[in-house]
């Protein structure tokens, strides 16, 4: 498949106060053609920042960023405009024009690009119609709820007919129900015109549900990037972990008594093997927490067990665990 | 009343009328760019340029600080240039335009700042140059409160335009000085002065109802 983005060695620097600060450190990574790529970090990680350098809304202070085998940095600010027409973006906080209705709001990247007035019109109800707003276009901006604004600027983002859609944590302000929404439009526009999405996000959530691969940024760096499969499977750094992983707010409730946790994927999901355990071994163990969700169509799960106080009883539970094919580690409070 | 004093006083209110309103479109004319250029070239902004901010800003700041009735006489040289008079009522539009030019650009400059920064960078994202930001994005969202702030204005060259009778402009300040104030006619003060209110509040209640009706959000 054919890389619509290539970033190599991308930094930037934040000079703040006479204080230098990297919000990008050494970033490499490519975005193919027609994928739903996530990009996921904590608060402050330096998401934002490396979307918008995708789109030259921030300069790298190192490294380059080309679309589609172009420098974007190499390009004249004509140039750059003339790109930009091809790589849309979606907002949190949507930034529609306030005094303009819908119909106006989405003509706009028309308008820029110089199309004619009727050409403009069909295009844009053509837009609402795909994001399914067609009774809204004489409408303001503000007289629809998060979710109809989220749709607005989808449809104006789309067009241009881009080959790239941006979302800045599009869904962030809207509730899990309208994210839902928004996020099987995305899919279903990913599918239908084969336009590659780039999702920024600090929801685990939004990835699970459409993304193909995702990137983990931590502190500015890349963390771990890969199939979302494999790294909801097997997370291996410790941001990634931390956002697969939700936290452990247990202690054992006596001292010696040890909390595991196991993760299943696949085949495993549908096993019932603790009542196996049970039956097998004849031990028993207390589930403090348990979540099973699909990603991709595969289901995938983690339980967080505490085991008895007899050393040997958890050895036989451990090894009966990982004889069937379950991953664990130890946890304790976090 | 005598009748030549209503006459007088008729004559004063269309001349005060005449200089507040062409004051103030030329003052924006001339304002409402330079009050642009002082927000794009801002720290951050899409024209940033420090060097042309500051300048402007400093000219800006000198000549609000001069009290209207000083500027008034400091021009009187460059209103004769312009006009080839220092009396009259076109002479007063001179200064009164002059003396509102830094107030429009600082009232528009802070009209624009309400204008929501995300707005500008979905502009700058769809590839749009920063004149056509300018002017498609940035002016249309700040309406409302430009014209909010173009009532404010107007109200305050009405009540300047009252100072210009002091050095023989038109209009009913000139009336409220000679008659009222030079020749004790007190009920020609009042009248002139209830008139200024009425048309300062007339201004204001207008300049409200228009914004309010373009207020879409």
């Amino acid at each position: 498949m054919k890389n619509i983005f290539e970033l190599e060695h991308v930094s930037k620097q934040f000079k703040n106060d006479g204080r230098e600060c990297w919000a990008l450190r050494d970033i490499s990574l490519s975005i193919q053609e027609g994928e739903i790529f996530g990009i996921i970090g904590m608060s402050g990680a330096g998401k934002s920042t490396l979307v918008r350098t995708l789109n030259r809304l921030e300069e790298v202070s190192k490294g380059t960023v080309k679309f589609c085998g172009k420098d974007l940095s190499d390009l004249a600010p004509r140039e750059l405009r003339k790109v930009r027409h091809s790589i849309s973006m979606i907002f949190q906080s949507f930034n529609l024009l306030q005094q303009r209705t819908v119909i106006q709001n989405v003509e706009q990247p028309l308008c820029i690009a110089g199309v004619s007035k009727s050409e403009r019109k069909r295009t844009a109800r053509k837009m609402l119609e795909i994001v399914d707003l067609s009774d809204k276009e004489n409408i303001y901006p503000t007289r629809l709820s998060g979710g109809q604004r989220q749709r607005v600027a989808i449809a104006r983002a789309l067009a241009s007919n881009p080959k790239v859609l941006l979302c800045d944590e599009a869904t962030s302000a809207l509730d899990p129900k309208i994210t839902g929404e928004i996020l099987d439009l995305l899919k279903k526009i990913n599918q239908e015109q084969k336009l590659t999405i780039v999702i920024i996000t600090h929801e685990m959530a939004v990835v699970e549900k459409i993304c193909d691969r995702v990137a983990i940024i931590d502190h500015g760096h890349l963390a771990e990037i890969g199939e979302v499969k494999e790294v909801f499977r097997s997370p291996k750094s410790k941001a990634a972990k931390k956002l697969v992983f939700p936290g452990n707010p247990f202690d054992p409730s006596r001292p010696n008594k040890k909390l595991i946790r196991i993760v299943f994927d696949g085949l495993a999901a549908s096993e019932p093997f603790i009542a196996n355990l049970v039956e097998t071994t004849g031990k028993k163990v207390n589930i403090l927490s348990a979540n099973t969700k699909s990603v991709g169509g595969i289901g995938y799960g983690q339980m967080i067990l505490e085991l008895p106080e007899l050393e040997e009883e958890q050895h036989i539970i451990v090894d009966y665990f990982s004889q069937s094919g379950l991953s664990i580690s130890e946890v304790r409070k976090e | 009343m005598s009748t030549y004093i209503i006459k007088a006083i008729q004559k004063g209110v269309l001349e005060t009328l005449e200089m507040t309103i062409i004051s103030s479109i030329i003052a924006y004319v001339i304002g409402l760019p330079v009050g642009v250029l002082l927000y794009v070239t801002w720290k951050g902004r899409i024209l940033e340029n420090r060097f042309v901010n500051i300048i402007i800003g400093a000219v800006i700041n000198i000549l609000r600080s001069l009290p209207f009735l000083i500027l008034l006489v400091l021009l009187i040289p460059f209103t004769r240039w312009v006009t080839g008079s220092s009396i009259g009522t076109l002479a007063s539009v001179v200064p009164l335009t002059v003396g509102t030019i830094p107030i429009v650009a600082r009232m528009v400059e802070s009209s624009l700042c309400e204008v929501q920064p995300g707005i500008i960078e979905a502009a700058t994202s769809m590839g749009a140059s920063p004149l056509y930001t300018i002017l498609h994005f940035i002016l249309p969202e700040a309406t409302p409160s430009l014209l909010q702030g173009g009532a404010i204005n107007m109200a305050t060259v009405l009540g300047y335009s009252a100072m210009a009778g002091v050095i023989g402009g038109g209009g009913l300040g000139a009336i409220a000085l000679q008659y009222g104030y030079y020749r004790y006619q007190k009920d020609v003060l009042w009248t002139a002065v209830a008139l200024l209110i009425l048309m300062v509040m007339v201004i204001q209640e207008a300049g409200e109802h228009i914004a309010k009706k373009n207020r879409k959000s």
